[in-house]
């Protein structure tokens, strides 16, 4: 027999770390699973060992207490690290019937999800208690199928960065705002040396004042919302003074200009970027005037989208966060609309890596509470989720997307990456009645390529006139055919 | 030193080599094969289907996949999340494609010009106020 852990959990980030080190803190048997090599998601990416950095917390808060929680763990719960997990299934207990209905709040107040009566093939009694099958492959080269058994399930998996297509956005030196944050972590790289920094929203100062600090010249931070500039920067608001004010003094003492309503909206160059063109906007974006940066590098970024593709393959109800992205739903204990299934950080609305750890916490007591353990209340950290979550709504509303930025385009614009697709093709798909992001990809592709529209889901259910959906992708990662066929079961009969 | 080097005090362990393209790329242990590239000035290595344009890091935690090389006969892996182990040959398709990009030196400053390949000249050139790059100032009304 194949062991069952208590809870299984996607995501070492501090979402999840959190999480793990609450459940196994209060006896479960835990194992955690993560994609990377090395914990700490996003906020917490950080060297290896092998760069023997003395000061490896210099480029960030609170790296040396998320490696105590992570020490913790690692003696108490199994950790598989290099473990992409592209499906996850649920049999059992009322798994048997599908999952898409399962009311929100059903399993509020039930410790347990356990159901007589519910089969797995067809064998009375052959399970007491819904599982979840977490499929997974393991190996960073040639990868493995593993598959990991749980009776419950946290989802920590986090979000990617959301970019907007302009002029030019498809040219080598143009990044995202996290994916330049990731080099300078994770290897120690940094992306240029002479960089712009565009967007919009607070995360755009870290990714600045880190650049400028690591030797790059940072020729301007251009933040398309955000009329009033740093002085009034919303994180001034809400207990973030001192944060806000530790940026600004990095960028004052590195001579980086800081520009609220302006973005970058072209990039030029014929095989690398050479430079970009920034406007200054109206308030809904549209370009008023523009002027030129020469720079070899652009970090970008407007925002996160969280990854929910698991999730919404169990059928957990999401509800739309703040800004109208596709969030999963959670009760005060972080249970999904799913018996069994639980979510935090930023898969349950977009909050940074205080809340993502706090959640967490929450998530790990709740799991264990519904599973017969005593756990005491904690109204504090109750307290402090609230706290985090108006801040987090506030950021949002201080720094929404406007509809402005499509006059950035042009007809040859590429709106996806993958695909090739020119906003032309976009604009003939409608033409030919696509009046839905779904049509509109079925005739002109975008989104249909490698990274299954992460890059451009966003920009294209703009185009297409309709908030963005939570993504409906059967296989959360791309998978090679031969690991599928190598599965001791296809995932169907799970 | 270099200052990420010093802001963070590492001393990180001797570098490696590995090949890409037949050529030589200095590896700090630990890092991954997209970082290496970036880092020793390669911006581009892989060459689109349709536009034959060039591509490198855009994401860089694993999700576009704009970075794919080949390692070691590995095809479609994700040079940002795959770390470079000493001796790995990596094969871009810049290369097999004779885009510039990847024949241009590794190790250079630059990724090079391209010649072969290049659909569509990026978004280049038609915005006002272009070449020089003048800075800060020469606002263009619109
Ligand atoms: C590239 C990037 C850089 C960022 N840098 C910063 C920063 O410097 N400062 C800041 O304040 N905020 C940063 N953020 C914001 C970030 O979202 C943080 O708020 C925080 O890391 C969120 O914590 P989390 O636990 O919810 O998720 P994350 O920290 O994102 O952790 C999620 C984890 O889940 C794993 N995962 C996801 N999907 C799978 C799967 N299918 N299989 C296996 N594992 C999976 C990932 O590998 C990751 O380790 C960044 C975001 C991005 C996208
Ligand atoms: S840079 Fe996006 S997948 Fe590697």
């Amino acid at each position: 027999m194949t062991r069952v852990y208590d809870l299984a959990v996607i995501g070492a980030g501090p979402a999840g770390v959190a999480g793990a080190l609450e459940a196994s803190l209060a006896g479960l048997d835990v194992v955690v699973i993560d994609a990377a090599p090395r914990p700490g998601g996003q906020y917490h990416r950080h060297l290896p060992g092998s760069f023997h950095a003395l000061r490896p917390g210099a480029l960030h808060h609170g790296l040396e207490r998320f490696m105590r929680q992570w020490e913790a763990l690692r003696s108490r719960a199994e950790i598989l690290l290099g473990h992409r997990v592209w499906a996850v299934e649920r049999t059992g207990g009322d798994a048997a019937g599908g999952t898409a209905g399962a009311a929100m709040g059903a399993a509020a107040g039930a410790g347990d999800t356990a159901d007589a009566g519910d089969t797995v093939d067809g064998t009375v009694g052959a399970t007491t208690d819904a599982t979840v099958t977490v499929r997974c492959l393991a190996g960073d080269r040639e990868e493995r199928p593993r598959a990991v058994r749980a009776r419950a399930l946290l989802i920590a998996t986090g979000a990617h960065d959301r970019p907007l297509p302009f002029p030019g956005w498809d040219l080598p030196g143009v990044l995202t705002a996290g994916g330049a944050q990731a080099l300078l972590k994770g290897s120690l790289v940094v992306a240029g040396r002479r960089v712009v920094v565009s967007g919009t929203g607070p995360f755009l100062l870290p990714v600045a004042a880190g650049l400028a600090r690591a030797g790059a010249d940072v020729r301007g931070v251009y933040e398309a919302g955000g009329r009033f500039g740093l002085a009034r920067h919303p994180l001034l608001a809400a207990g973030k003074a001192a944060e806000a004010a530790g940026y600004a003094a990095v960028l004052a003492r590195h001579r980086v200009p800081y520009r609220g309503r302006h973005a970058v909206v072209a990039a030029h160059g014929e095989d690398a970027l050479t430079h970009v063109t920034v406007a200054r906007l109206d308030a809904d974006w549209r370009p008023v005037a523009t002027r030129t940066v020469a720079c070899d590098t652009l970090a970008c970024g407007y925002g996160f989208v969280p990854q929910l593709e698991l999730p919404v393959q169990l059928g957990c109800a999401t509800r739309r966060d703040a800004d109208g992205t596709p969030v999963v739903a959670v009760d005060a204990g972080r249970r999904t609309s799913v018996p069994g299934v639980y979510a935090a950080g930023e898969t349950t609305g977009v909050g940074g890596a205080e809340l993502a750890e706090a959640e967490g916490r929450l998530a790990g007591r709740a799991v264990a509470a519904d599973r017969g353990r005593r756990v005491p209340p904690l109204p504090a950290l109750a307290r402090r989720v609230d706290r985090l979550t108006a801040f987090a709504r506030a950021l949002h509303e201080a720094y929404p997307v406007r509809p402005g930025w499509r006059d950035w385009l042009r007809d040859d614009t590429l709106v996806c990456r993958c695909e090739e697709v020119p906003l032309s093709a976009v604009r003939e798909a409608r033409r030919l009645g696509a009046t839905d992001a779904r049509s509109v990809k079925l005739l002109a592709r975008p989104g249909m390529g490698w990274c299954q529209g992460r890059m451009c889901g966003y920009a294209v259910a703009c185009l297409a006139g309709e908030d963005p959906a939570a993504p409906r992708r059967p296989i959360a990662q791309p998978v090679r055919l031969g690991d599928l066929a190598g599965l001791e079961h296809p995932p169907s009969e799970g | 030193m270099r200052p990420p080097y010093e802001l963070v005090g590492a001393r990180p362990d001797p570098a490696f080599e590995i090949s890409v393209d037949g050529r030589p790329v200095p590896v700090v242990p630990g890092q991954s094969v997209g970082a290496a590239l970036h880092a020793a000035g390669v911006r581009s290595w892989r060459s689109t289907r349709f536009g034959g344009r060039p591509r490198g890091l855009f994401c860089g935690i694993g999700v576009c996949f704009d970075c794919l090389v080949t390692v070691n006969d590995v095809p479609a892996l994700r040079a940002c999340v795959t770390e470079a182990r000493p001796g790995d040959r990596v094969r871009t398709s810049a290369a097999d494609s004779g885009t510039a990009a990847a024949r241009a030196g590794a190790g250079k400053d630059t990724a090079g010009k391209s010649v072969a390949g290049a659909g569509r000249p990026g978004a280049a050139g038609k915005e006002p106020g272009g070449e020089s790059g003048g800075d800060d100032e020469g606002v263009n009304g619109r």
